[in-house]
C-alpha cells in the first residue's frame, strides 16, 4: 500500500475516534450534575438571566441538539467563554499551548536520546555492571509518579545544590523575547538573545527531566529487550563471521532493527507526556496547557476542560499516526498496510 | 470440561478424571511456587506487599500515634519537626505524625486499587472475551471501536475530567479511574481470545454443542486467566500512581484524611525547608508501587517460561 491511502485510512479511522471522544466529553461537560447556565453567570444573578443565557447555549434543546450545537461551534474552533480567565478558550488555549508543547518534546529529547543510549548501553554490556545499573534505575524510573521526581528534583538539583531555577519559564530579571512561535527558547534565539535563551533553557531543564524519567526507563527496558533478542540472531553472527567491524554491526544492522519497538513506545509516552505534565506544570508553576486544564478542572470550568481534552485527543491521535508511518518505514516487513492499530 | 461433554475416550469414569485433575493441578501449582521462590526480586515485591497489607489492615494497633490519622488532631506545640525517635518522619504543619498517617494512607491506596480492579477487570473481561469470539461481526466493531475511543487519550487525564465534574471524594475518583481503565482489559483479552478461537478444544467443545457461555468462560477464560493476573498486579500499582495523582491535584482523598497523594500535596506548599512533609509519603508511594511492579513481573516471568 502506498503512503497516501494509508495516511487517507488512518485519517478516515481518527475522525471516528475524535466523533467519539466528542461524544465522551460532550456527556461529561453537559449531562454531569450542575446547571452550566448557573455557572456561567454566578450564583447570584436573577433567574430571568439564567433563562437567556440558558437559551442562548441552547440548553432548552434535547441533548442530540445540544451535541450538534456544540460540536459546530467546536468545529469552527469555538469552545465557548473560560469562566476563569473571562476570554475566549479557543485563545487561552493558543496561548498555553506552546508552553506545553515546548516542555513536552523536550521531554521527549531527553527520553528518547538517554533511554535508547542506556538501553543499547545496557544490550551491549549485558549481566555486567552497567546493564544491572541501568535495569535498576529503569526499575525505579517507572514505579516512580512523575509528580514525585517533580519533588524530588525540585529539592536536590533547585534547593539543595542550586544548579536550575525551580519556579516558571523565565528568571523575573531577564526581559521576556516577543512572541512568534509560543516556544520560549526559539523565540529568544529568533530574537539573538543569548541571555534569555540560556535562562529559559535552564528553566526547562528540571520539570522535563521530571517529565522524561518515566519514559526514558520505559524506552530503555524496551530498547535493551529487542536489542539483547537481536543480537542472537543468525545474521548477526554472519555479520561477524564475515569480518565486519564491531561497530557497523552494532550500530547499523542491530540499532536499526532493534528500534522499532522502542519507536512505538516513544509515541505513547509523549502523549503520556501531556498527561503527566498535569502535575509536574503544577509543581513547576510552568503556565502551560495542563496547568490551564488543570485550574479549569478544580474550578468546573466546563468549556475549557472540553477545550484542553479535546486538544490532547487531537495530539494523541496525530503522533500515533507518524509512529506508525515512522514504524512501517523502518521495518520493510510491516508494510503500510498492517502497521494499522489494532 | 470432561464432566460435562460426557465424552470418556480414556476408559476413566468422571471421579478417576477430577482426581487426576486435581493431582495435576497442584503439581503444577507447586511447580510454579518452586520457580517463583527462585527469583529472589518477586520474592522481595511479594513480601513487602504482605508487609504493606499487614500494616495497613493493624494500622491502629502498630502506628504510634493513630489519633493522628484517624481524629482531627491539632498539636501547634509540636508542629513541623523534623525526623526524630519520637516521630520517625517528622510532623506536619499542625502537630500530626506523619509515619502513622503515611501507614494509614497505604488503607487508601490499597483500597483504590483492590475495588477499582473489581470493578473494572469482570467488565473488561467479558466484553473482551465477546467481541474476541465474535470477531468480525457488528458485536465486535461496536466493543473494539468503543475502546478505541477510550484509549485514545490519555487515562489520567480523562479521570481528571470526569473527576472533576463530581463531588471530589475517594469513591468519585474510584469511579472515574474505573471507568477509564475497562478498555485494557478488554483489548488484553480480545487479542487472546481471537488467538484462541480457532483451536481445536474450542472447535470441538463448538460440535460436542457446548453453549457459547461454557466455551467462553470454561474453554477459552482459563487458557487466559494468566496474563490477566499479571496484568492485575501490575496494574494495581499504576492505579495506585493514578489515584495518588488524584488526590496530589485535590479531587481524591479529601483532608484531614491522609491519602499519599494528599499529604504529598499539602506538604508540596512546605518545600524546601520542611521537606520532610511531603517526602515520605512520596517515598511511601514509590515503595508500595515498586511492590507490586516486582511482583507482576514474577508472575509475568513465571507465565512466559511455562508457555514455552
Amino acid at each position: 500500500m502506498k503512503l497516501l491511502p494509508f495516511i487517507g485510512k488512518r485519517a478516515f479511522h481518527a475522525i471516528f475516534v475524535l466523533l467519539g471522544l466528542s461524544i465522551v466529553i460532550f456527556v461529561i461537560a453537559r449531562v454531569m450534575p450542575g446547571d452550566p447556565a448557573r455557572v456561567a453567570v454566578g450564583a447570584h444573578a436573577p433567574d430571568w438571566v439564567v433563562q437567556d443565557i440558558r437559551e442562548q447555549m441552547h440548553l432548552d434543546e434535547p441533548l442530540v441538539v445540544q451535541y450538534f450545537y456544540w460540536l459546530r461551534d467546536a468545529l469552527h474552533g469555538d469552545f465557548g467563554v473560560s469562566l476563569v480567565t473571562r476570554r475566549d478558550v479557543a485563545q487561552d488555549i493558543i496561548e498555553f499551548f506552546p508552553a506545553s508543547l515546548e516542555l513536552a518534546l523536550f521531554a521527549l529529547l531527553i527520553s528518547a536520546g538517554l533511554g535508547i543510549t542506556l538501553g543499547t548501553l545496557s544490550a551491549w554490556h549485558k549481566d555486567k555492571f552497567v546493564d544491572n545499573l541501568v535495569r535498576v534505575l529503569s526499575y525505579m524510573g517507572v514505579v516512580t509518579p512523575s509528580f514525585v521526581f517533580a519533588i524530588l528534583f525540585l529539592l536536590l538539583f533547585g534547593y539543595l545544590l542550586h544548579w536550575f531555577p525551580t519556579l516558571g519559564r523565565l528568571s523575573e530579571d531577564v526581559a521576556r523575547p516577543p512572541t512568534v512561535t509560543g516556544f520560549m527558547t526559539v523565540d529568544s534565539l529568533l530574537a539573538g538573545d543569548m541571555v534569555a535563551f540560556w535562562d529559559a533553557l535552564k528553566h526547562l531543564v528540571l520539570p522535563a527531566l521530571a517529565l522524561a524519567m518515566g519514559s526514558m526507563a520505559q524506552e530503555a527496558r524496551i530498547t535493551r529487550a529487542s536489542m539483547s533478542e537481536n543480537l542472537n540472531k543468525d545474521y548477526i553472527a554472519a555479520s561477524r563471521a564475515f569480518g565486519i567491524p564491531e561497530r557497523y554491526v552494532m550500530g547499523r544492522f542491530l540499532l536499526k532493527p532493534s528500534l522499532i519497538p522502542t519507536i512505538s513506545i516513544i509515541g505513547l509516552d509523549f502523549a503520556a507526556n501531556f498527561s503527566n505534565a498535569f502535575l509536574v506544570e503544577l509543581i513547576f508553576v510552568w503556565p502551560g496547557l495542563s496547568r490551564y486544564g488543570m485550574n479549569a478542572i478544580l474550578r468546573k470550568d466546563l468549556n475549557a476542560i472540553s477545550a484542553v481534552i479535546l486538544v490532547l485527543g487531537v495530539v494523541f491521535i496525530i503522533v500515533n499516526i507518524i509512529v506508525d508511518i515512522t514504524v512501517a518505514k523502518l521495518d520493510p516487513r510491516i508494510g503500510l498496510r498492517s502497521a494499522r492499530s489494532e | 470440561m470432561t464432566q460435562q461433554t460426557n465424552l470418556s475416550f480414556s476408559g476413566l469414569n468422571a471421579q478417576q478424571i477430577k482426581q487426576l485433575e486435581r493431582e495435576s493441578r497442584r503439581e503444577h501449582w507447586g511447580r510454579a511456587w518452586y520457580k517463583f521462590s527462585r527469583n529472589s526480586l518477586s520474592i522481595v515485591g511479594a513480601v513487602t506487599i504482605l508487609i504493606i497489607v499487614f500494616l495497613a489492615i493493624f494500622a491502629p494497633y502498630v502506628t504510634p500515634y493513630p489519633d493522628h490519622a484517624t481524629k482531627p488532631f491539632t498539636d501547634f506545640a509540636n508542629a513541623s519537626q523534623p525526623p526524630s525517635l519520637e516521630h520517625l518522619f517528622g510532623t506536619d504543619e499542625i502537630g500530626r505524625d506523619i509515619f502513622s498517617r503515611t501507614i494509614f494512607g497505604f488503607r487508601f491506596s490499597l483500597s483504590m486499587g483492590v475495588i477499582v480492579l473489581s470493578l473494572v477487570v469482570p467488565v473488561g473481561v467479558l466484553l473482551g472475551l465477546i467481541a474476541g469470539y465474535y470477531q468480525g461481526t457488528r458485536i465486535d466493531s461496536i466493543i473494539m471501536r468503543t475502546t478505541d475511543i477510550f484509549l485514545s487519550v490519555p487515562s489520567l487525564i480523562l479521570a481528571l475530567a470526569i473527576a472533576s465534574v463530581l463531588e471530589p471524594n475517594l469513591s468519585h475518583s474510584m469511579i472515574a479511574i474505573s471507568l477509564m481503565w475497562w478498555p485494557w482489559y478488554t483489548r488484553l483479552v480480545y487479542g487472546q481470545t481471537t488467538a484462541l478461537r480457532n483451536e481445536f478444544f474450542v472447535s470441538s467443545a463448538e460440535v460436542t454443542g457446548a453453549s457459547t457461555a461454557h466455551i467462553l468462560f470454561r474453554e477459552i477464560l482459563p487458557n487466559i486467566l494468566s496474563s490477566i493476573f499479571t496484568k492485575m498486579s501490575l496494574d494495581m500499582g499504576w492505579v495506585i500512581i493514578i489515584g495518588a495523582s488524584l488526590s496530589f491535584v485535590g479531587l481524591g482523598v479529601q483532608p484531614p484524611k491522609p491519602g499519599l497523594g494528599t499529604m504529598v500535596a499539602s506538604g508540596a506548599k512546605y518545600l524546601p525547608d520542611q521537606w520532610w512533609i511531603s517526602l515520605f509519603p512520596a517515598l511511601a508511594i514509590v515503595v508500595i508501587v515498586l511492590g507490586f511492579n516486582l511482583l507482576g513481573d514474577g508472575l509475568r516471568d513465571l507465565f512466559a517460561a511455562e508457555e514455552v
